[in-house]
């Protein structure tokens, strides 16, 4: 079934997307384009994929009915736990499929940028499991707020590189990936969010689509019905967002809400709230939504989460933005602590604080008795403990 | 005609193009760097519009791009310095950016500013052919300014043909697979990709870039093109030494 939320021919979701990228980089890019659809819809492929996912990632994770949660706010809330997927967060859905397509074009160097850690971590374990070569970029500053993700990544055997430019943080890491890609074309590039030059978005939303496969059917045995009226998830570049909205970006009657990290607040100038801060431009190689001043240089976003630090925004969400099927919201820093802290009270869970980005905005909405709202719990809060130590002791 | 197809008619062999960014390392340095790379006898000049986030750049103009934003340079900063010097600099401009500076900046009006500031040609490294044929084609046209094509040791024929049909005032070929910066010398295996090229008998001129930094890699590099390009050993230079002393770099590599 062909959806208008799919990319056309040339990558691009309505006007966002597109492969902008330097010349040395085309023959790469186009290999995967050539390649991706057919490899990911090939049996061969979807079994195995099928089969990790099962067997090394835990998959299905369960959809949990948090009851205090769901009294709290007067509705049936759910918990698509993302969380309990091995190592820790959703990420790892995209990187097993792409580890998988990257051995199916015979590639044995693997390269990725990773902002909080949990993509440089998925990347880390899936390249440990095949024996594959890994280099993380990762920015100086995240390398610090995010430390045992770098030890992690250097147990997985890993060689993590710093991002010593710019706000040294997600963006950086990315450039500083891409550039290392030039200079060593016969790399996999294996990017860890919906952003990046086509088709990088949608395989990557693709690979995550598995979010929402399982939601349909866990739903249907829950409540009876494959819809939920609400979906909330968080997003800095939109993988996690992308995987729980995918099966249902057609079914008009979900509500898709969408989280963006307000850092200090919207307009305090320190935050990462791309929707409401950006205009229509080009970063790492696709046209979306872009933080950038009147002469088109980027503006360093700032967020206390480093997953969400990111003055971008993939392009389907551009798209999902610019035609309204998703409401955006942000949460503040302050909110998306409090909301951590007070899910891990009331349900016993630590989440990361990307998704507790998405936990904050159930304060902000009023729900209809009844209301079916699923909560994508992107990624578990072992990462974020310094943070939340300073949290408790502030 | 575009001004580097005049230039190519009266000089087809050993030219020298000096990339530079504006605004740097002072933000009134741009039309000082320019006149003094003239004086010097460089045949042709790449204008550097400073960018935030360059991917296809090294440390060195990545760095010179960052002090010149931090000095306060902009889009409309740059087209005011080199009005000023419109009619008095002869040496042709080529104006080197990135497509989100375009993008934002309004694409007519950039273009339009190009024009009157006497710049007929323009480099964007991250402007894929697809993109240019489906709109940016028509757009340059519209203002007579010339796009120009990278090509790199991993372009196929085919698109290298496609290119040099495209291509009216020189193709840029791409030294080795890497980013702006030195590399020192050129390698055998530089070389068997530029004799490849040369072999091609493209239609269009080539100018070689990417790691040329000193007369014996310009050297090297001009015999199996028209000409090359010194971007990050200029900046590097004028970092350490300021503009007074811009002879010095290129004497020695035209002598």
């Amino acid at each position: 079934m062909k959806s208008k939320f799919h990319p056309d021919k040339n990558g691009y979701f309505g006007q966002f997307g597109g492969a902008f990228i330097p010349e040395l980089l085309h023959p790469n890019v186009k290999e995967l384009a050539d390649n991706y659809i057919q490899i990911i819809e090939s049996e061969e492929f979807q079994t195995e994929y099928k089969a990790l996912l099962k067997e090394y990632v835990g998959r299905p994770t369960p959809l949990y009915l948090a009851q205090r949660l769901s009294d709290k706010h007067g509705a049936h809330i759910y918990l698509k736990r993302e969380d309990l997927c091995h190592t820790g967060a959703h990420k790892i859905n995209n990187t097993v499929g792409q580890i998988l397509i990257a051995k199916k074009l015979g590639k044995t160097k693997i390269i990725a940028e990773t902002g909080a850690g949990q993509h440089g971590v998925a990347t880390a374990t899936v390249c440990a499991l095949m024996g594959l070569e890994c280099t993380v970029f990762m920015g100086e500053k995240d390398i610090v707020r995010q430390a045992p993700n770098v030890t992690r990544m250097k147990m997985l055997g890993a060689k993590v590189v710093p991002a010593t430019s710019g706000s040294k943080t997600l963006k950086d890491a990315t450039n500083e990936a891409i550039r290392y890609w030039i200079q060593h074309p016969e790399t996999f590039y294996l990017i860890g969010s919906v952003v990046g030059p086509a088709p990088h978005p949608d395989m990557v939303a693709r690979l995550q689509a598995i979010i929402s496969e399982e939601m349909k059917w866990q739903l249907k045995e829950k409540t009876g019905k494959e819809n939920p009226d609400t979906i909330i998830a968080c997003v800095g570049g939109g993988s996690n967002a992308a995987g729980a909205f995918y099966h249902y970006l057609d079914d008009e009657d979900v509500e898709l809400i969408a989280v963006e990290a307000a850092g200090l607040g919207v307009h305090s100038g320190e935050s990462a709230a791309t929707s409401q801060l950006g205009q229509v431009g080009i970063i790492h190689g696709s046209k979306t939504i872009l933080m950038q001043d009147e002469y088109g240089q980027i503006v360093e976003p700032y967020s206390i989460s480093a997953g969400l630090d990111y003055p971008g925004v993939g392009p389907l969400h551009a798209f999902l933005y610019e035609s309204g099927r998703a409401k955006f919201m942000s949460a503040t820093d302050k909110e998306a602590l409090d909301a951590a802290f007070e899910l891990t009270k009331i349900e016993g869970i630590i989440p990361a604080l990307e998704t507790a980005h998405a936990l904050a905005v159930l304060d902000k909405i009023t729900f209809k008795k009844d209301q079916v709202v699923v909560v994508n719990l992107s990624g578990r809060g072992d990462k974020d403990l310094e943070i939340y130590t300073q949290y408790l002791e502030a | 005609m575009n001004s580097i197809q005049e230039l190519f008619q009266e000089k087809d062999k050993n030219l020298l193009s000096i990339y530079f960014t504006c605004g740097y390392p002072k933000l009134d340095d741009t039309t000082s760097v320019i006149l003094a790379l003239e004086e010097s006898g460089v045949d042709f000049i790449e204008v550097g519009l400073p960018y935030s986030d360059p991917l296809a750049d090294g440390p060195t103009i990545q760095e010179s791009s960052h002090k010149a934003l931090e000095n306060g340079i902009n889009l409309d900063l740059i087209f005011e310095q080199l009005k000023t010097i419109k009619g008095i600099n002869k040496t042709p401009l080529v104006a080197m950016g990135y497509l989100n500076q375009l993008l934002k900046y309004g694409e007519d009006k950039f273009c339009e500013a190009c024009v009157a500031c006497g710049i007929d040609t323009v480099i964007l490294p991250d402007l894929p052919m697809v993109e240019f044929e489906n709109h940016y084609q028509q757009l340059f046209e519209k203002y007579g300014i010339t796009n120009v094509f990278l090509i790199t040791p991993h372009t196929s024929e085919d698109r290298i043909r496609k290119i040099d049909a495209y291509s009216k005032a020189f193709i840029y070929v791409v030294a080795s697979a890497s980013i702006t910066g030195a590399k020192g010398e050129i390698s055998n295996s530089q070389i068997e990709y530029f004799e490849r090229i040369k072999g091609m008998n493209l239609k269009s001129k080539l100018v070689i870039g990417f790691g040329i930094s000193d007369k014996a890699t310009f050297d090297t590099a001009c015999r199996y093109s028209n000409g090359a390009i010194v971007g990050s050993a200029f900046i590097k230079h004028i970092g350490d030494t300021g503009v007074e002393k811009i002879n010095d770099f290129i004497k020695p590599i035209i002598a």
